[in-house]
Formats: structure tokens, sequence, C-alpha cells
């Protein structure tokens, strides 16, 4: 008797994901509404001047969508855990490694994606051109992917403890800064009137490199946190 | 027969007695290699022509940071080990690395600041190697955390030791990615470190001065290894025997 | 290298505070770390003598 394929496997975990975020879609804006929120943090604590905001602005959105993805990540594993669904998906015959990827990968739908969709709306905020905010579109595409890969290991190592959202915040922000570096960089380049051919590729490179390692180190920090 | 003599000592039980006499040899070559640094740091190596005298920093900052990123290599190496093979004492070992990799760490970056305050003008400069000095320090304070906020020792050793290897393999990214910020940002890059060429007595002292650094972190390391075997082994048979804890 | 006095000695040109500062403080962690581990040992010993 064969159980589901993989595709199907990973296909039914992410409708669920995407089902039950939508249920709970105050989880989601939440941290939709806290990015919204430290954008405009900025400006009221280092003054107007459009010169500084415009030289500012694509670190602060990109600071801003970093720490709205690890507000998120606490959520990844936390209520299914809690219930037991977690321990029946890391019995289920399917790769560990594959169901935490469609986790991600749904975590990725309901916190990246509309943080890539609201960025260009701040980022009018601090008076970025045209040509800026395109490339804050595509770093921001390229990087939050990467963000939620490397974050699900986080969240997977600091599961169930005490003091979890800062230990979580503590282990994985030293590990966000090349994708903030290289994400920031290639809108700053443009801005300066440079090419973000560099800086975007880079992205590119580090979210195929975590794609390859990060799902399997979740899956090994999950059974780590469940014995 | 060469394999199993090795092996005689990965268990808590026989590591114990020798760390504690190792960590007296390692403890008296660090101070000799200490002394003969100080010296040649102070009474040989002659004053700075750009710098004056405040370049003799360089004796303390430079060992503390090669010790720094060494540290964190060995404890990586350590916990990947005890995860792998899940040998107890490999963790434990980890474990005691931490601390004083984090301290080397910390000396690296108050000298560093020592040292450009009067150089540049600012307690802090954002060049690369110092920025990523400073990364080094998160990484070896989330190891720690992230062990201590962990009740059972094995899953503990286990979660922080899938961190430690995680920031292993970021360390080169992370430090590239820094040196590309860094030379985007500023224009002429601030190096801590003297080039291209160092007198050979300023070089002399700073290569016995890493060595001591090494030493006396073997040493130390070897002496909280004592104890963490101490905490974790309580209830063990051979603890129990008289003089075991000698 | 020759020091006049122990005066210039002190005073490293000038730089004497940001030197001493960074020998002082590294010698006051070494010290502190052997010293906290020797009184973690003592207390963990006689926590086994209980």
């Amino acid at each position: 008797m064969s159980g589901p394929g993989l595709l199907a496997s990973v296909c039914a975990v992410i409708e669920r994901e995407l089902r039950i975020a939508l249920r709970r879609r105050s989880d989601v804006m939440t941290s939709l509404i806290f990015f919204v929120i430290v954008v405009s943090l900025f400006p009221l604590g280092v003054g107007a001047d459009p010169a500084l905001l415009r030289t500012l602005g694509p670190g602060v959105v990109w600071v801003a969508a970093l720490l709205a993805c690890m507000l998120a990540l606490a959520r990844l594993f936390a209520a299914d855990h809690a219930d037991g669904t977690l321990e029946q998906l890391s019995l289920a015959p399917q790769p560990l490694m594959l169901l935490v990827l469609a986790k991600t990968t749904a975590h990725w739908l309901t916190t990246g994606l509309p943080l890539v969709v609201v960025a260009p709306l701040l980022g009018l905020q601090f008076d970025l051109g045209s040509e800026p905010l395109l490339v804050l579109i595509a770093s921001l595409l390229l990087g939050t992917p990467t963000l939620s890969l490397i974050g699900a290991i986080g969240a997977a190592l600091t599961l169930g403890l005490r003091g979890g959202g800062a230990l979580l915040a503590l282990l994985i922000l030293p590990l966000y800064i090349p994708v903030l570096i290289f994400g920031a960089g290639a809108v700053e380049a443009v801005a300066a009137g440079l090419g973000a051919g560099a800086h975007l590729s880079l992205l590119a490179a580090l979210f195929l490199g975590t794609l390859a390692f990060a799902p399997w180190a979740t899956a090994l920090a999950l059974r780590i946190s469940m014995e | 027969m060469i394999a199993i003599r090795w092996f005689k000592y990965s268990s808590p039980q026989t590591f114990y007695p020798l760390a504690g006499r190792l960590t007296t040899w390692f403890g008296a070559l660090a101070a000799l290699l200490a002394v003969t640094g100080l010296y040649i740091g102070f009474f040989v190596a002659p004053t700075d022509f750009q710098q004056g005298e405040a370049y003799r920093i360089i004796f303390i900052h430079v060992p503390a940071a090669w010790m720094s990123m060494f540290l964190y290599l060995v404890m990586a190496m350590w916990a990947a080990i005890g995860l792998a093979w899940n040998t107890r004492l490999s963790s434990m070992m980890a474990l005691a690395i931490a601390p004083t990799g984090a301290m080397m760490t910390f000396i690296a970056l108050w000298t560093g600041a020592l040292w450009g305050k009067p150089m540049w003008g600012t307690w802090w400069v954002w060049d690369a190697r110092l920025t990523s000095e400073l990364i080094l320090l998160f990484l070896y304070v989330g190891f720690m955390f992230l062990h201590a906020a962990i009740d059972d020792p094995r899953r503990a050793d286990r979660a922080a030791a899938v961190i430690a290897i995680v920031g292993a393999i970021n360390v080169p990214i992370i430090y590239f990615s820094v040196k590309w910020w860094n030379t985007l940002h500023q224009g002429a890059s601030v190096s801590l470190t003297r080039s291209p060429s160092m007198a050979s007595t300023m070089l002399a002292g700073m290569l016995i001065m890493s060595l001591a650094f090494w030493m006396y972190s073997i040493a130390v390391i070897l002496k909280r290894v004592r104890c963490v075997i101490l905490e974790r082994e309580r209830n063990a048979d051979w603890l129990r025997e008289p003089g075991a804890t000698a | 290298m020759s020091w006049e006095n122990l005066g210039t000695f002190i005073a490293m040109g000038g730089y004497g505070g940001y030197v001493w500062g960074s020998f002082g403080v590294t010698a006051a962690c070494a010290l502190i770390e052997i010293l906290a581990l020797g009184a973690r040992r003592r207390r963990l010993l006689r926590q086994r003598a209980e």
C-alpha cells in the first residue's frame, strides 16, 4: 500500500498551514503591522531631513523586515509542538526535512511575501526612486525566504524554552547579517548609480546555499528538541 | 594498538586526572611565554615611527583576536564530534571552551577600542575585522545562553552543537559580507594590524604572546572541563573512590 | 628599547592610559577567570563532601 507521494505530502502540509493562517489572520497581520510601525519609528527618531531619510531608507526597511520575520518565527513550530502534531510529522514516512521545508515555505508565504508587497510603499516614505524601489522588491524577494529558512533552525532549537523569543533573536540575528548587508547594499548601490547585479547574485547564492543546508539542520534540531 | 591508547582518554573518568596534570604544565608554559613575550614587547621592540608607544597594544590585541577565532573553530569541532558520536566528554569540552573564547573576543574588542581611540579618534571603528569580532562575540554568547536555557544536559549539548556548527559555517560568510560592506562604505580601509612590514622584534613579540595566550587557554579550559566533569558525573561510581577528585 | 626611567615607562609617550588600560584589563580578566574556576572547583568539592 503506498502512502501519498512526496510532492502530495508537501502540498498537503503547505495547504494546512495556509488554512490555519487564514483562520488566524491577526497572527499574520501582526508581523506586517510591526513592520510598518518599526519603519515609521526611524524618521521619528532621526528627524525628517529628506536627504538623510533617502540614505537611511534601504537599511531601515531591511532591518524592519528582518525583525518582522523573526517575530513571526515563534509561530512556526510552537502550536504544532503543543498539540502533538509535530511529533506525528516526525514519525511520518516522508523525510522530516521535506516537511520542514513545506512548513517554512508556508511561513514565508504568510510572513515574507506580505513584507515584499508592502515594502515599496514604505520605501516611498523615504523618498526612494523607482529603480531603487524595484531593487528593494527584488532583494526582499530573494532575501526573505533565506530569512525564513535560517530562522526555522533557531525556532527548532528554542522549541518550548523559556526566554524563547529573545533567545531566538540572539541566535539568529548574527546569522541574518550577510543577508542584510547584501539586501540593503543592493538598494543603496542602485540609489548611488551603481549596479545591483553583484549584490542580487550574492543574495541568490545565499538563498540556494541556505535552501540546501537549512532544512536538514532544522530537522536535526527538531529531533533534538523533541526527544 | 595506538587507537586503543587514544580512546582510553575519551571517558571523563580517565580524562579527569590527565587534565589535572596537564593544566599545571600548560599554565607554567603560558607564564614563561608571557614573561618572554612581554619582555620583548616592552624592552626589545622599538618605538613605532607612526604610532608611538600606543602600538604596543598589538601584543595583546592580535593574540586575543587569533585565539577568539581559533577557539570558536575548536569548540565547534568538539561539539560536532559530540553530536555525531554521542561522546559526552566531547560536548563537555565544547562547553568548557566557550567562556574562554568569549573572553578572548571581549579582550580583542576592548583593546581594539583602546587602540582605535588614540589612532583614529573614535572608541569604535566599523572596521571589517572589529565588526566580525563583535559578531563572533554574539555567536559565543548565543551558544552559552542556548545551553544554559535547556535543563536536560544532553539536549542542551546537542542543541548547542547545532548552533555552534551553523555558526562555524557562517563565520567565513559573515566575514566576507562584512568586508564587502566595509570597503563599500569606507574610503580608505583602516587596518588595525600593521602592514606592509613589521619590525622583526615586533613580530617575534606578537608570535610569542600568541603562543602564551594559546597555552593559557588550554590550561584554563582543562581546568574548567574538570569542573564540568565534577558537575555532570556527580553520581558516578569512580568519583566515590578516595582521592578520585584530586 | 631603553626607557629613561619608570616615569617614561608608565607614561608610554602619552599613551599610558590606553596601553595600561589594555594590559591591565587583560590581566584582570585572566585573574578573574582563574580565581572563578578555583572557587567553582572548591564549591563542587565542598558539595560532594556533604
